[in-house]
């Protein structure tokens, strides 16, 4: 049977406490003697600062500045001709750097090899359209979504934006609802700014539930009047409801009498 | 008399007849409403279905154009993202006059679960919606309905388009 768990004034408090999930951590692997990517991790040498063997995938850690030589290396020698993706993910809460990633493919041995390397804020990154021409939309959109700049590109311009669109979407600091710029992107552009008037804000989610709203919704667990303030937190009022009893049936008919 | 000639004389053989010219000019606008193909997202799948054989348009005198020059409606079907809403406007513009416009499916309506920065909330931020057309996406049906209202619409209005007063969002 499952464990039991008491039931008691389960509305009033979290169930569930752990707010932001943490993914369990893939183990990352030693690479073995002997293999195909230990060959690869020779032949980089030192520009390698750290490897290891995630999913079956070569991970290496490099300087930003040698990311096209260790690419270089990687095509020529070890024979990666794919470069399959090439993005970024924003650290830059969490350690002020941005982290890029090259994701490459060898057809013949049919391994992957994921490289990976950091830069600061406002730091460029050397293109690699020479060596992976599908380095170029890749690293176009790079320079879209995080701002990232990257230097010798042939036409370095915004890939998924309009070209006058402003901020960097994929960055974290970014609002989902997008900043005032993209609020009114489309009013601004068509019609002029003294349309924003005429037009008015976006409507959105209009089917929000507002955790205080006490206009909408009625209050599981918490009956409280119409329009009522409860952003100082409801009082403990839970609902009494009927109480069940049970009648016996063959025993005449004044127990009903003792409900409520 | 021979049978070819018309008998002015008995009744409701007078070869006339007394509409006006508001019934006249909506009846061959309500019933020649060509669209202009603009299929966003997928519910220009739904869209083309009901231009197919088996909900087929033509029945209603609706042939899809793909010019804006030629049409009359605007089916806004999908996903207006706030790149494109610059040439939806400009294809709008570029239609004749009389024109109309049918919003099809949640996101067209009010940008549906694109809740997002990158798509208009709403066509009506962009063009004048005549129809606005729920669903997710709608079925073929929906959007043969929602012709058949725009129809009925058409055929309440003045032929003047000036005396209309639903064109408030008409700019420039």
């Amino acid at each position: 049977m499952r464990k039991y768990t008491p039931k008691d004034n389960v509305q009033g408090k979290s169930y569930y406490t752990d707010r932001f999930w943490v993914a369990p951590r893939v183990p990352r692997e030693e690479v073995e003697e002997g293999s195909h990517f230990e060959a690869v991790v020779n032949a980089l040498g030192n520009q390698i600062k750290e490897s290891y063997i995630e999913v079956g995938q070569l991970v290496v850690h490099i300087d930003a500045s040698e990311n096209f030589s260790v690419l270089k290396t990687l095509r020529d020698e070890c024979g990666y001709k794919q470069c399959s993706e090439q993005s970024a993910v924003d650290y830059l809460a969490q350690d002020g750097e941005f982290e890029l990633f090259y994701q490459l493919l060898n057809h013949t041995e049919a391994k992957r090899v994921r490289v990976v390397c950091r830069i600061k804020k406002g730091e460029a990154i050397e293109s690699v359209v020479p060596l992976f021409k599908s380095a170029n939309f890749a690293e176009r959109e790079m320079f879209d979504m995080f701002g990232i700049k990257v230097n010798n590109h042939p036409y370095l311009k915004r890939i998924i934006m309009p070209d006058d669109w402003e901020g960097h979407p994929l960055l974290k600091t970014y609002p989902l609802h997008g900043d005032e710029f993209a609020s009114w992107y489309e009013v601004d552009k068509i019609f002029g700014k003294e349309y924003r008037d005429i037009i008015g804000p976006e409507n959105r989610d209009p089917a929000k539930i507002e955790r205080y709203d006490t206009k909408r919704f009625s209050r599981v667990g918490y009956e409280v009047p119409f329009g009522a303030d409860i952003s100082e937190g409801e009082k403990e009022q839970a609902i009494e409801y009927s109480e069940t009893i049970l009648v016996n049936y063959n025993a005449g008919t004044k127990q009903l009498d003792e409900r409520k | 008399m021979a049978q070819h000639q018309v008998n002015y004389a008995s009744s409701a053989g007078l070869p006339i007849a007394l509409t006006t010219v508001d019934h006249l000019v909506n009846w061959g606008r309500s019933n020649s409403l060509w669209p202009l193909t603009y299929g966003l997202a997928c519910c220009a799948i739904e869209m083309m279905a009901a231009g197919g054989a088996r909900y087929d348009f033509d029945r209603f005198g609706t042939i899809f154009r793909a010019s804006p020059r030629q049409s009359d409606v605007m089916i806004l079907a999908g996903t207006l993202s706030k790149k494109h809403a610059e040439f939806a406007r400009r294809l709008y513009d570029q239609m004749a006059e009389p024109k109309w416009v049918i919003s099809m499916g949640s996101c067209a309506n009010t940008g549906g679960m694109f809740n997002t920065y990158a798509t208009v909330q709403g066509v009506d931020r962009i063009v004048p919606v005549d129809i606005y057309l729920p669903g997710c996406a709608p079925r073929p049906e929906t959007l043969q309905y929602a012709l058949m209202m725009l129809q009925k619409k058409i055929r309440k209005e003045s032929a003047n388009m000036n005396k209309n007063t639903k064109q408030n969002l008409r700019l420039v």
